[in-house]
Formats: C-alpha cells, sequence, structure tokens
C-alpha cells in the first residue's frame, strides 16, 4: 500500500500548490505537512491500481478525449437550447437501457459522468455486476437495448476502455 | 486589455446559458427533463463564467483556482444529477405523460 500513499501524496501536493499558488519556503512546507496527513489517512479510500499511472499512452488517449468531450458538450447545450427556447417544446422522454463492456469502477463513474453531459442523455441508474446502465433520454431515438446502445454509448466506451482498463 | 475583452465575452456567454437553464426548470414537464437543462446550462454556463474570470485576472491565485472550480464542478455536478434522478425514480415520481418507454420502471418490476 505505500506505493499507494506517495502517489496520493504527490497529488494532494500538486493539488494545494496550485490552489493557494505561491511557491514560498513556508507556503511549500505546509503543502508537505498537510499532504502527508492526508496521504495517510485516506490513502484506504483510494485503493487504486496505481500501475495505471504508468502507461504513456493513457495520457495521450486523455489528450484526445478532452476535446472530444468539450465539443460534445459544447452540442448538448446547444440542443438542450433548442429545446427549450422553442414554443413547442419539442420531446420525446424515455428511460432507455444500455450495456456497456467497461469493468473497472473509475471507469464506469466516467462513462456514466460522461453520458449526463452528453446530447440528451442522462445516467438514472447503474448496475455493475450486469454492465447495465439506465438512461434518460430526451429524444429517443429506439428503445430497442442495441440500438439505443450504438446511438449513446459506443463513441465514449472505446476511449474510455483506452484510458482506464 | 484583448484577455479583458474576451474574458468579458465569454463571462456574457456564460450567464445567457444560466439564464437559458433556468428558463428550462420552469418549462420542461417532469422532473428528469428538467434535470437535464438544469445539468447540461448550468454546468457549461458556470464553466464559462469561471474561465472567462481565469481570462480576466490570468495566472494569478484567483484565475488558478477558477481553473480548478471548472474541474470540480464537471466531475461532481453530473453525479448529483444522478442521484437526484435515482432517487426520484425509487420514490415512485413517474414520467410524464410524453414519455416513450421506461426500461427501468420494467426490470425493476420484472426483479420484485
Amino acid at each position: 500500500m505505500i506505493k499507494n500513499r506517495i502517489v496520493l501524496f504527490a497529488l494532494s501536493f500538486l493539488l494545494w500548490l496550485t490552489l493557494s499558488w505561491s511557491f514560498r519556503a513556508e507556503d511549500l512546507m505546509i503543502a508537505f505537512f498537510v499532504s502527508i496527513l492526508v496521504a495517510w489517512l485516506t490513502a484506504d479510500i483510494f485503493p487504486g491500481k496505481v500501475g495505471i499511472f504508468r502507461k504513456p499512452e493513457r495520457y495521450l488517449w486523455i489528450i484526445y478525449y478532452i476535446p472530444l468531450f468539450a465539443w460534445e458538450c459544447l452540442k448538448a447545450n446547444l440542443d438542450g437550447a433548442y429545446r427549450i427556447l422553442h414554443p413547442d417544446v419539442p420531446l420525446r422522454p424515455g428511460i432507455v437501457k444500455v450495456n456497456t463492456t467497461l469493468k473497472s469502477d473509475t471507469g464506469i463513474t466516467f462513462l456514466a459522468n460522461t453520458l449526463t453531459l452528453m446530447p440528451g442523455t442522462m445516467t438514472v441508474d447503474v448496475d455493475r455486476d450486469r454492465g447495465v446502465l439506465y438512461v434518460h433520454w430526451v429524444d429517443v431515438k429506439s428503445c430497442d437495448v442495441e440500438k439505443a446502445t450504438e446511438e449513446i454509448v459506443l463513441k465514449f466506451e472505446l476511449v474510455l476502455k483506452r484510458i482506464f482498463e | 486589455m484583448i484577455y479583458t475583452i474576451v474574458g468579458m465575452i465569454f463571462i456574457i456567454i456564460g450567464l445567457i446559458f444560466d439564464f437559458i437553464g433556468c428558463l428550462g426548470l420552469l418549462r420542461l414537464p417532469d422532473v428528469y427533463n428538467r434535470l437535464h437543462a438544469s445539468i447540461k446550462c448550468v454546468t457549461l454556463g458556470t464553466s464559462s463564467i469561471l474561465f472567462g474570470l481565469f481570462l480576466y485576472k490570468g495566472f494569478s491565485p484567483t484565475g488558478i483556482k477558477a481553473l480548478l472550480c471548472i474541474l470540480f464542478l464537471v466531475l461532481t455536478a453530473p453525479v448529483s444529477a444522478h442521484v437526484l434522478a435515482r432517487s426520484a425514480h425509487k420514490s415512485g415520481v413517474k414520467l410524464c405523460d410524453e414519455s416513450v418507454c421506461d426500461k427501468y420502471q420494467e426490470d425493476k418490476d420484472a426483479l420484485s
């Protein structure tokens, strides 16, 4: 578990420095002691695998993922604004079921969060054992599980799989 | 100078999106659709306001804190939407009449 603590210490040290954004010796010392305290107290809550930080291609996929996410997020907002401002409020809502092949906790969390910010979809519940997400969709194109999976999940699943698994 | 103007433009765009999100709370029919409006528009709107603040202030403590706030907002806002929707469904809030299908309810009925 010692590796876990070192990674947590480094992350909290960086976070403290960016939050305070002053690099005098006394600030660095406070950051050091607070990060040690945080790493010592909370390492058991974050039992993630540390080796995940070591593979460089993951970082490249993260760099690819951020613009994709930002673009889809902007599209989601324009789509939502159109629906809200249109005089008739065009909606075809419903809760559909989609499959996912992601296994890790972090991957599923990020997939659910991403879906919530995507055009017209919002995660209502997650069943990790069966690999199923229940998604509220503003503009239901098909109630069928396979087709809904194709429309909603696939685009992000491939990228998230390369980042987190 | 140019950063101030671009920052102001970002803040105005953010305010417009926040306003549309609040309008969505009034116009859309049920709790799930309203969550859509509030979460999407308010996340991007507030992020845009914070980004404008960052451009306005530059790499000062305030600007960097605004950037970190964007990160935390994007990470945590969807979780709150998910929890609100899930608890609404569990406590028996019905979907609105135009709804097409409700697989979640079907699966719950099948399991119980």
